[in-house]
């Protein structure tokens, strides 16, 4: 069924405006959040990595579907619910084309990044790992793709290996190919680092892993918003992101998987909508993508989901990946210029995330200061924790920059840790 | 006075620079961990305990400028208590930064702790401020596990 809505009615051509300068004050605008004021100043809203703010044309299309389409999905033999299924089935379909995945079948919606890792761990890791084989990951990994792995582990009695990185923040790829051995049974790896802002070079990477038959499974949360993403060219076995760090809604997120690795693994959650039949001797299971879609999916998040992907289409990525980068320099400079701050995570391909500490003052100071002047920013272990221990820090300020933030943005950050080093001197 | 000075006044920026009673105790007869997860404090409460009085109290951590001060007024102010008054001191304490103190007259009895009632605008930082007394509590209670503030 979803390959039919794809080849039909629902793919709206972008509105292909390719605009090459990058018009971020016409983003700005489409972002109704970003006009309000926080403690008596405008909104300096740097807080990207941990969660991106939405646009209007999203939340309409929620609300639309909560007023006008709202009904259960694969279900009724209604018009709401028709319209609702195939609204859903549209936002997957999108998806697919976004990332470049082959077929619909292979998008599965999840709630987020964490519980497409935990599906992949749970059906296709204790299928394939063993007493004794080996799960590797990388020592920047963000805590949802280390746990996951390591209770499969401790389940199976198998092992937890890390791919060790610099001091840069750059994963070492000679130690990465030594520990590539016949035991290990998967690499699971973030494309971009939320604490570090280190691009992973995760094509060579899985081209490695695949050199001796290892699928990898990569965590996109970061990288989703930054980078385009082909799945194909990239040759992953899992790809995983959430909707909310790219401007959609909380509460839904993808799993990528190559269509013979998803038919081949176990459900992971039993229940309505996965099934094919059940009586109490045996149940079928249903076909993919609903065999891993137990239960009433968030429905207005996935047609929520779909509007951002809609808008996205709309935005040169290009442009806006060149946007971010000279935010990136610009605010890499202006920073590194303030005498005690020391930026954490160095590799010579970043995101647009800083990460940074100031002698004398905990983050949590720096971010309460800061949010005195109405800006966001990220102060603690950003859930990576054994990045932390790497660099012998006990937490970082983060700021991590989207394509609607500014230069003055930065500099009211500057401004904010210079008033932040003034009340702490 | 802005919200902001009055969370980071005087006499908690003096306590974070130069904290009191910032050393580990050897001959310590009570030790327990304190941690907060959410932002990574974490503090070690080492206290002489005689006869229910606290001869001598000591901490070592790292931590932002609210938990490092407030263990820093914590230490220099049950010292010599007996447990109960310590114990009776963290009740008014958590009362003070949590924003439910009526009136002045309860600020008053709380002498340098005073100094903390600022955090009440700033619900997201009562748990740095309260971590060393939670520390302080399991050890006087003598749980000799880690706690923490969540």
């Amino acid at each position: 069924m979803t390959e039919d809505i794809a080849t039909s009615k629902v793919v709206e051509k972008p509105n292909v405006s390719t605009k090459k300068s990058f018009d971020v004050q016409r983003i700005r605008e489409d972002f109704p959040i970003l006009r309000h004021w926080v403690s008596g100043k405008p909104l300096v809203y740097l807080d990207n990595a941990a969660t991106s703010q939405k646009p209007k044309v999203v939340l309409d299309a929620m609300n639309h579907y909560y007023l006008e389409e709202n009904s259960n999905i694969h279900r009724g033999v209604h018009t709401l619910s028709d319209k609702a299924t195939q609204s859903y089935e549209a936002a997957r379909v999108k998806v697919q084309k976004r990332i470049n995945a082959s077929s619909a079948k292979e998008i599965i919606f999840t709630r987020g990044t964490t519980e497409s890792i935990n599906l992949v761990a749970s059906s296709y890791g204790r299928k394939h790992v063993q007493r004794g084989d080996i799960v590797l990951i990388s020592a920047m990994e963000h805590h949802s793709n280390i746990v996951p792995w390591q209770m499969l582990c401790e389940e199976k009695s198998a092992t937890l290996n890390v791919i060790p990185m610099n001091d840069n923040g750059e994963l070492l790829l000679e130690e990465y190919k030594k520990l590539l051995t016949e035991k290990v049974k998967i690499v699971a790896l973030t494309h971009v680092s939320n604490a570090l802002g280190t691009i992973n070079p995760i094509k060579e990477m899985i081209a490695t892993a695949h050199s001796k038959g290892i699928p990898v499974l990569i965590d996109g949360a970061q990288a989703i918003t930054h980078l385009k993403i082909d799945v194909q060219d990239l040759d992953c076995d899992f790809y995983t992101f959430s909707s909310h760090k790219m401007f959609g809604p909380t509460g839904v997120g993808v799993l990528y998987g190559k269509q013979h690795l998803l038919e081949a693994m176990p459900p992971y959650q039993g229940g309505g909508d996965m099934i094919k039949s059940v009586t109490f001797e045996k149940t079928v299971y249903n076909d993919l993508p609903n065999k891993f879609e137990a239960g009433t999916p968030n429905i207005a998040g996935g047609v929520g989901l779909g509007a951002t992907i809609d808008y996205l289409n709309k935005i040169d990525l290009q442009s806006l990946a060149q946007y971010e980068h000279e935010l990136l320099v610009y605010a890499t400079e202006v920073l590194s210029e303030i005498k005690g701050l020391r930026i954490i995570g160095n590799a010579k391909d970043k995101a647009s995330v800083i990460s940074f500490v100031l002698d004398g003052v905990h983050p949590h100071d720096i971010g309460t200061i800061l949010d005195d002047d109405g800006i966001a920013i990220r102060t603690g272990h950003h859930c990576a924790q054994p990045v932390m221990k790497r660099f012998g820090i006990p937490a970082t300020a983060r700021a991590s920059f989207a394509m609607y933030n500014t230069k003055e943005e930065v500099d009211a950050l500057v401004k904010g840790i210079h008033k932040t080093i003034e009340v702490f001197s | 006075m802005s919200a902001l000075r009055e969370l980071y006044q005087e006499v908690i920026l003096d306590h974070n620079k130069s904290p009191r009673n910032f050393r580990k105790m050897e001959n310590a007869n009570r030790k327990v961990e304190g941690y907060n997860p959410l932002c990574g404090d974490h503090y070690t409460v080492y206290l002489q305990l005689e006869h229910n009085v606290i001869k001598d109290v000591s901490f070592e951590g790292a931590g932002c400028a609210i938990s490092k001060a407030s263990a820093s007024v914590m230490s220099a102010t049950v010292k010599g208590k007996t447990k109960a008054e310590a114990e009776k001191l963290f009740e008014s304490f958590h009362t003070l930064v949590t924003g439910k103190m009526d009136g002045m007259a309860g600020v008053g009895t709380l002498g340098k702790l005073a100094a903390f009632s600022g955090v009440s605008e700033f619900p997201a930082r009562v748990k740095c401020a309260s971590l060393a007394w939670h520390t302080l509590k399991a050890a006087l209670e003598s749980q000799d596990d880690v706690v923490t503030t969540e």
